[in-house]
């Protein structure tokens, strides 16, 4: 397996609770991965080592190696402006920048690529509205603030303003659970059709949607990984005791 | 329907219902009491001389003149020291809200600053006053723009920072995620977001710093010529109500009432304009 990111025994606390154990995973190149499992289990805690987001918190403390392409995104020295501009993340509540509809994509271009000049910047904006399937519906109006849109647009919005700052990975926590049905399958089919492109990793509670979108699985369980594996293997065949209960719906 | 019946929980609901109105009135009376003497006593009093003419010789015994270099030396100093507090207040409020990580600091600072706050404007006035006579200054614009500044400082930055607390995490890690710094996201997001907060804050520094009189007293001076130069002395509007209100004669009094009234309307007047300003940039705010 092609690897693009890889966790060595990684250990996270939050001051003195323990939220990962020991974890040690490889997450493979393009696709879908999946992490999923109860609440609590370090699903988002994973995720969020992988963009380096765990040190927003002070009290936070990490140990292991998290590398993406080989290089370790905590070794001494690494920018982490650099690491989460290759790794982009689409929140659960979808947030707008106070800005206008134009703005929210343009920003993350106008950070990293200062001398980017007025007309190619509209073509960007315009190309990554249209990734994210938003640009019909916002053509006529990219000077309005950008609560004038759905919470489901706006959610298209903020991967459209992640796509922007061109990212290889896409992270994705409970990207849908804010959302209305329609709107969540719009985020469902956008990260399929964005899958041969870009390294995916979804943090998800909803095991229909983690059926619907998974090529690969991790399955965790109180700060653990338990399971993990391609999905067709790990839903039909799963190996461990917990996953089987997990996939009967037993907790 | 039944009609509430008089239970303790519904006795105690309509007891601090009225309680709270009653609080209400109070202040609100207050306040309409105040403009009501400023208005009624001053306004017969406010002659266009008043306000376009330095005052005369005998001013103080009920001759001719008006109180203008009073009323450009208190937009000086107001404007000169709301600006020199912004330029420090701000970096502060956003430090204390993005690099200050640890509570126990934000904590101590915010304490020390609220400490500031406590200490009356003469005590920095006497403080300004210490500072100039081992100098050798005398009274000038610019130490009663640095000592209302000081004055004025505390209050500013605490005000900042109880509104730059409020700043939804969202929205801070939503621009993080893009590999923005923590200035970049004070700069393009907190500033834009906090922005309707931010002049409510600075407004109410700028109020409490023309209208202090004691801060003003030793280093400001007073004059009865116009401000020309931040080396000279400098009338300020405070200091005009309280020397005319002083003198015994009731016609310079009334034009006390008239330079209060002047001072009232010139506070006003800055924070309609800065309450618009604010709304009209806070069309992409996030509600």
């Amino acid at each position: 397996m092609d690897a693009h990111i890889s966790v060595q025994n990684l250990h996270v606390w939050y001051g003195n609770l323990a939220a990962l154990t020991a974890i040690s995973v490889d997450i493979p190149r393009h696709g879908i991965t999946v992490i999923m499992g109860p609440s609590g289990c370090g699903k988002t805690t994973l995720l969020k080592s992988f963009n380096r987001f765990l040190e927003l918190n002070d009290t936070t403390r990490i140990s292991g190696t998290v590398a993406v392409d080989g290089h370790d995104v905590y070794a001494p020295g690494v920018d982490v402006t650099a690491v989460r501009k290759r790794v982009g993340l689409l929140a659960q509540r979808p947030t707008a920048l106070p800005m206008s509809i134009f703005e929210n994509v343009a920003y993350g271009m106008r950070i990293h690529q200062p001398h980017l000049d007025k007309s190619a910047l509209a073509i960007q904006v315009q190309h990554y509205l249209e990734v994210a399937g938003l640009w019909h519906e916002v053509a006529q109006r990219l000077d309005a603030p950008a609560t004038a849109l759905s919470i489901g647009q706006q959610q298209r919005l903020c991967l459209a303003r992640g796509l922007a700052v061109e990212p290889e990975i896409i992270l994705g926590d409970e990207p849908t659970s804010a959302l209305d049905p329609i709107s969540s399958r719009h985020i469902e089919q956008k990260l399929l059709e964005l899958k041969q492109r870009y390294t995916t990793v979804i943090v998800t509670h909803t095991l229909r949607q983690a059926k619907r979108l998974a090529d690969y699985v991790i399955f965790m369980y109180l700060g653990e990984i338990v399971e993990a594996g391609p999905a067709q293997q790990l839903f039909t065949n799963p190996q461990q005791e917990r996953t089987k209960e997990y996939l009967a719906g037993v907790f | 329907m039944q009609r509430p019946t008089l239970t303790r929980r519904n006795l105690g609901e309509m007891v601090m219902k009225r309680i709270m109105q009653g609080a209400l009135v109070l202040v609100m009376s207050t306040l309409g009491l105040i403009v009501w003497t400023i208005i009624s006593r001053g306004l017969p009093s406010l002659t266009w001389e008043m306000v376009s003419q330095t005052p005369k010789g005998g001013f103080y015994m009920g001759k001719g003149g008006g109180v203008l270099n009073a009323i450009l030396g208190s937009i000086y100093i107001g404007l000169g020291s709301t600006m020199l507090a912004l330029i420090v207040s701000l970096p502060i409020a956003l430090a204390l809200n993005t690099y200050v990580q640890q509570t126990r600091w934000q904590e101590r600072i915010r304490l020390m600053l609220d400490v500031l706050w406590g200490i009356p404007s003469i005590v920095y006035g006497a403080f300004g006053f210490t500072v100039m006579l081992t100098f050798g200054l005398r009274a000038s614009l610019l130490a009663g723009i640095v000592i209302v500044a000081l004055v004025i400082l505390p209050i500013m930055i605490r005000a900042m920072d109880e509104v730059l607390r409020r700043m939804p995490t969202d929205l801070t890690h939503a621009a993080l995620a893009l590999g923005t710094t923590r200035f970049e996201v004070a700069r393009h997001v907190v500033l834009r977001q906090m922005l309707p907060g931010l002049v409510t804050a600075i407004l109410l520094a700028f109020g409490r710093g023309i209208g202090d009189a004691a801060s003003v007293l030793f280093t400001a001076g007073y004059t009865d010529r116009m401000p020309t130069s931040l080396f000279s002395p400098t009338a300020t509007l405070p200091l005009a109500v309280l020397f005319q209100l002083s003198t015994p004669f009731e016609a310079v009094r009334e034009r006390g009432y008239a330079s209060a009234f002047i001072l009232t309307i010139l506070v006003l007047v800055v924070s309609i304009g800065a309450r618009w300003l604010s709304h009209a940039l806070s069309r992409y705010t996030i509600k």
